[in-house]
């Protein structure tokens, strides 16, 4: 049970983008598709359960004045593992997310669930932790990358809802800050009403 | 010319915050003055400037030579990390007022992805070490002006009456929305 309270925090209540606000830049840049901000998502999540678990592990033997840059190592080589394994798998996802799967080492998320929970809880629940925020994660990035797909093109993962060629805008630069700011909002009056 | 294109372009069309979403975490955190955010922008283009010329050494006298390019990811964060804690160092010992100006963004732009971002970018885009430069200090100019701007609008921000749900992050990037769609403008200029 409590494993599994642990488990959902992430989704809704403890969403790393929508309610701890962490973990921005992917989220603007990798959303102009559900596909694509699913993909980083998960991506994200490997790295998220790889560190945490890694980390929990190791907590008692890393000395406490150099813990940050030992978790930024541990981190560091859970991206590179993501980066060459998505770099032979999936070369077209890899091609759209550019730059942003070597960045992930400095998404805020991850160093701060290694700080704030995986160093101080067990490796299973620290395993448990990284998931269900990944996941959270990755609804979140999906959820964006609908609502700007289906806004930008009138399509969803390639099934057409709306006619016509859709608000290009949604899908550029500027419909990213916009739909994540009114996401955003939504969430917040939701949270407090 | 060449280098006026890079210039132009880092600035202006692809500005790093509103065109890249590379930095977006200091752009909403540290814009509520013009004058923190100033502060801010001066230490991020001194820490680009210098990681840019760092980590392109390493890359091609030391990573290229030893065919170990994978590591780029891992050695790059260790020496952003570590050069931003030496700058620190430095600024304290040999000049206070500018330790005192600069120093309290240091630590927090260890976690700015448009530093290690531009390092990989420079990489990426086969620059040479003066462009490479070039292209770092005039992305750094980019990300001083988005936060700039933003700080000012912040600024008359206080006086308006926001909706509930829209207050704080939210109405933050709406604004960078509508910037971004202002810096669309300059698409056609390179």
């Amino acid at each position: 049970m409590n494993q599994m309270k642990n488990f959902t925090k992430g989704f809704i209540k403890e969403n790393p983008i929508l309610v701890l606000c962490l973990g921005n830049c992917p989220t603007l840049a990798t959303t102009s598709s559900s596909l694509n901000g699913m993909g980083m998502g998960l991506a994200t999540t490997f790295v998220l359960i790889g560190s945490n678990v890694f980390i929990a592990a190791l907590a008692n033997l890393i000395p406490d004045k150099v813990r940050i840059p030992a978790f930024i190592v541990v981190i560091a080589t859970f991206v590179t593992i993501v980066d060459l394994v998505m770099q032979a798998y999936v070369p077209s996802l890899y091609a759209t997310l550019g730059i942003f799967i070597p960045l992930i080492v400095v998404n805020c998320i991850v160093l701060g669930r290694a700080e704030a929970y995986a160093s101080k809880n067990s490796v299973l629940s620290s395993a448990v932790d990284g998931a269900g925020m990944g996941l959270g994660f990755t609804l979140a990035l999906g959820v964006l990358g609908a609502i700007r797909e289906l806004l930008g093109t009138g399509a969803v993962l390639g099934h057409k809802f709306i006619q016509g060629d859709g608000i290009l805008i949604f899908i550029l630069a500027p419909g990213a800050f916009i739909a994540f700011g009114y996401l955003m909002a939504i969430v917040n009056k939701i949270r407090k009403a | 010319m060449e280098y006026i294109l890079i210039i132009i372009s880092a600035i202006f069309v692809n500005n790093v915050v509103l065109a890249q979403f590379l930095g977006i975490c200091p752009f909403l955190g540290v814009s509520n003055k013009v004058q923190t955010a100033s502060g801010m922008a001066a230490a991020v283009t001194f820490v680009i400037v210098l990681a840019t010329m760092v980590t392109y050494l390493i890359q091609m006298y030391v990573l290229v030579p030893l065919h170990i390019e994978f590591m780029q990811t891992i050695t790059f964060i260790l020496v952003i990390a570590a050069l931003v804690q030496m700058v620190e160092i430095i600024l304290k010992k040999i000049s206070q007022p500018l330790y005192q100006a600069l120093g309290i963004f240091l630590p927090l732009i260890t976690t700015n992805c448009a530093v290690l971002g531009v390092a990989i970018l420079v990489v990426q885009k086969h620059y040479n070490l003066l462009e490479g430069i070039v292209f770092g200090g005039a992305t750094a100019l980019g990300f001083g002006l988005a936060l700039i701007i933003l700080a000012g609008i912040r600024e008359q921000l206080e006086l308006a009456n926001i909706p509930k749900g829209m207050q704080g992050i939210p109405i933050l990037l709406i604004i960078s929305g509508i910037l971004a769609m202002a810096f669309m403008g300059f698409a056609g200029l390179v």
